[in-house]
């Protein structure tokens, strides 16, 4: 096929698919094993500094915050994000130092909340490089590639314009039609995790509500860590295997964290903390803001249950569940 | 400028009427995040109750009974008719399914190029905007693309993007068709705080439809960095009733977060 542009993006998280078939020979085992552990533990075997990181979830919901706080608990550098969905998940990582490369769909803002203070600081003063540029279909399909063993896939996005050019994707004659079309590389992150209802001790997971990219993301990833909010008996799943979402063989490593999502919203348990999000955004401004919310909220504490407690505990969980019920009514503290 | 003032709303909220208005019953509208998720929520409560929203995130077809903050959270799906992926949602507007496709925007030239992605050089920017998102996807694939901008200024609307981001109509006539772009897309209507505009059918270029109440032909001008194509009839922007403010006021966006601002 004639090759017609090469965007200028650098790729990253890319394997030839011979190499990566080998990888999961013998890395992604098929065996029924339990894999249930702590946050410190996956983290501390599964992160090492330098890797291609992907956060499931739309970056300020359904995201395993935990698994983020302790990324920064241990100090984890120059980490290579992918920009999804990117928002809360990105914005704590690379405001904390942890990751400075980052793959742009979508980064650097928090939706309707406004553009994020740290990140973008990180952005605009170098310390924090953005290498390539694509959108949410062009990201979500970086992963169909991976979890189908292929080295690219093509689409008919980013035609013409600079998001293109600034990709790490290719633009060639399709042989079909004799039209230019995109070839999407494929995505294999060193290390991705996604926060899940429900999962039983070997990985097979549940998710209600929208899958958003994880069901792609769960197959191409070289190490999958689970979060969960409850384990549940392998049986369950037996009973309507229609349900599991993600099979265990894709799983490396399961923790069980309940509110494990918080601030982030979690379908159907508990919303958005917009208190906290707006306590972020607020002192997230300046580099010395950030560090006492890490003080508070990472390093003060031991672990996740303990960030939960600083948080509001009891009482901040339980107007959370009633929110996202919509039993009471949605505040916005971050409005000016 | 427009003198609302003396008006019963604000400018947010008749963007928001006016991009609901153009939304059809029976259609489907792929809605961004931000003014789109209230023009789709309007558009329900009147005239078209059974459209079809689509969020990128993948949930198909919900009845949303508050304004959500993300694309992809929870709310989205509440009483929908399928909760699915991005893989599938954007395949469906990839395979031709999306009517509509509602975006919004920092900087947009004549031909309806949008940017959100860098203001200044790529590499050292002055400022970092939150890249394409779903936009570039749904620019290139739905078959009508409206574009809400609520600040147009001659900051706004450029003769040159720092960044192309998401595909208007690229360099004018044919453009889309030769980079491989799908046929017959394209953005349809773009509205500002002072009218609504069109693309002319032979040059691609930006063209007045309809002028909001109050505003002057000059105030378009004064508010361009582009020559905007003014036809020699165009219409007066209808303007919300009172039943639309209401519904935007206290049941759509009650904390004003949107609308408010």
């Amino acid at each position: 096929m004639e090759v017609l542009q090469e965007g200028k993006g650098k790729l990253v998280g890319w394997h030839d698919p011979d190499e990566n078939r080998e990888y999961v020979l013998h890395n992604k085992s098929r065996e029924l094993k339990d894999k249930t552990t702590t946050a410190k533990d996956a983290v501390a075997k599964f992160v090492k500094d330098g890797a291609y990181i992907a956060s499931g979830g739309f970056g300020h919901a359904r995201v395993s915050m935990n698994i983020i706080y302790e990324i920064i608990r241990q100090k984890k550098r120059n980490l290579i994000m992918a920009g999804k969905t990117a928002v809360h998940d990105l914005d704590v990582l690379v405001g904390n130092g942890c990751v400075s490369e980052v793959e742009v769909a979508y980064s650097f803002a928090h939706e309707v909340r406004g553009l994020s203070p740290a990140s973008r600081r990180m952005v605009e003063t170098g310390k924090c490089k953005v290498i390539a540029e694509t959108s949410n279909a062009g990201y979500q399909w970086r992963f169909l590639a991976g979890m189908m063993g292929l080295p690219f896939i093509p689409a008919r996005n980013m035609l013409g314009t600079d998001t293109g050019k600034y990709s790490s994707t290719k633009v060639v004659k399709d042989p079909f039609t004799g039209k230019p079309i995109t070839l999407i590389p494929a995505a294999y992150p060193d290390v991705a995790f996604i926060h899940v209802h429900r999962c039983d001790i070997y990985g097979n997971c549940q998710i209600d509500g929208i899958m958003v990219e994880d069901f792609e993301l769960a197959r191409c990833a070289r190490k999958l860590i689970i979060t969960t909010e409850k384990i549940i008996d392998n049986e369950i799943i037996r009973a309507t295997p229609w349900h599991t979402v993600i099979p265990f063989y894709c799983v490396d490593a399961v923790v069980e964290q309940r509110y494990g999502a918080h601030p982030c919203e979690m379908h159907g348990e508990y919303f958005f903390d917009e208190e906290h999000i707006a306590e972020w955004l607020a002192v997230s401004k300046t580099d010395e803001g950030i560090q006492k919310y890490a003080e508070k909220y990472i390093f003060g504490v031991a672990d996740f249950d303990e960030y939960l407690a600083v948080c509001g505990g009891f009482k901040k969980l339980d107007f959370l569940i009633k929110r996202e019920e919509m039993r009471v009514p949605l505040i916005t503290p971050w409005r000016k | 400028m427009s003198n609302n003032q003396e008006k019963k709303y604000n400018m947010r909220e008749f963007l928001a009427f006016t991009a609901a208005s153009i939304l059809e019953d029976g259609k489907a509208a792929f809605v961004g995040t931000g003014l789109p998720m209230i023009a789709g929520m309007l558009a329900q409560k009147t005239h078209a109750p059974n459209l079809l929203m689509i969020f990128e995130a993948g949930s198909i077809g919900p009845h949303l009974p508050e304004l959500p903050i993300s694309v992809g959270q929870g709310l989205t799906t509440y009483h929908a008719l399928a909760a699915s992926s991005m893989h599938d949602v954007m395949s469906a507007c990839q395979a031709g399914f999306i009517d509509y496709g509602f975006l919004g925007g920092a900087q947009i030239d004549v031909y309806g190029n949008i940017n959100t992605t860098v203001i200044g050089p790529h590499d050292s920017p002055k400022t970092r905007l939150p890249g394409s998102g779903g936009a570039n996807d749904i620019a290139s694939f739905s078959h009508r693309t409206v574009l809400m901008f609520g600040n147009q200024t001659q900051r706004t609307f450029v003769n040159k993007l720092d960044f192309l981001t998401t595909p208007g109509f690229l360099d004018g006539p044919g453009a889309r068709e030769k980079a491989g772009l799908p046929s017959n897309t394209g953005p349809y209507r773009v509205i500002s705080q002072l009218a609504v505009y069109g693309f002319d059918d032979k040059t691609k270029k930006m063209k007045v439809i309809s002028l909001h109440p109050g505003v002057t032909i000059q105030d378009v001008k004064d508010n361009s960095s582009f020559e905007i194509i003014i036809p020699e009839k165009y219409a007066i922007s209808p303007e919300p009733s009172d039943k639309d403010l209401d519904l935007l006021r206290n049941v759509i966006d009650p904390t004003g977060m949107l609308i408010g601002k």
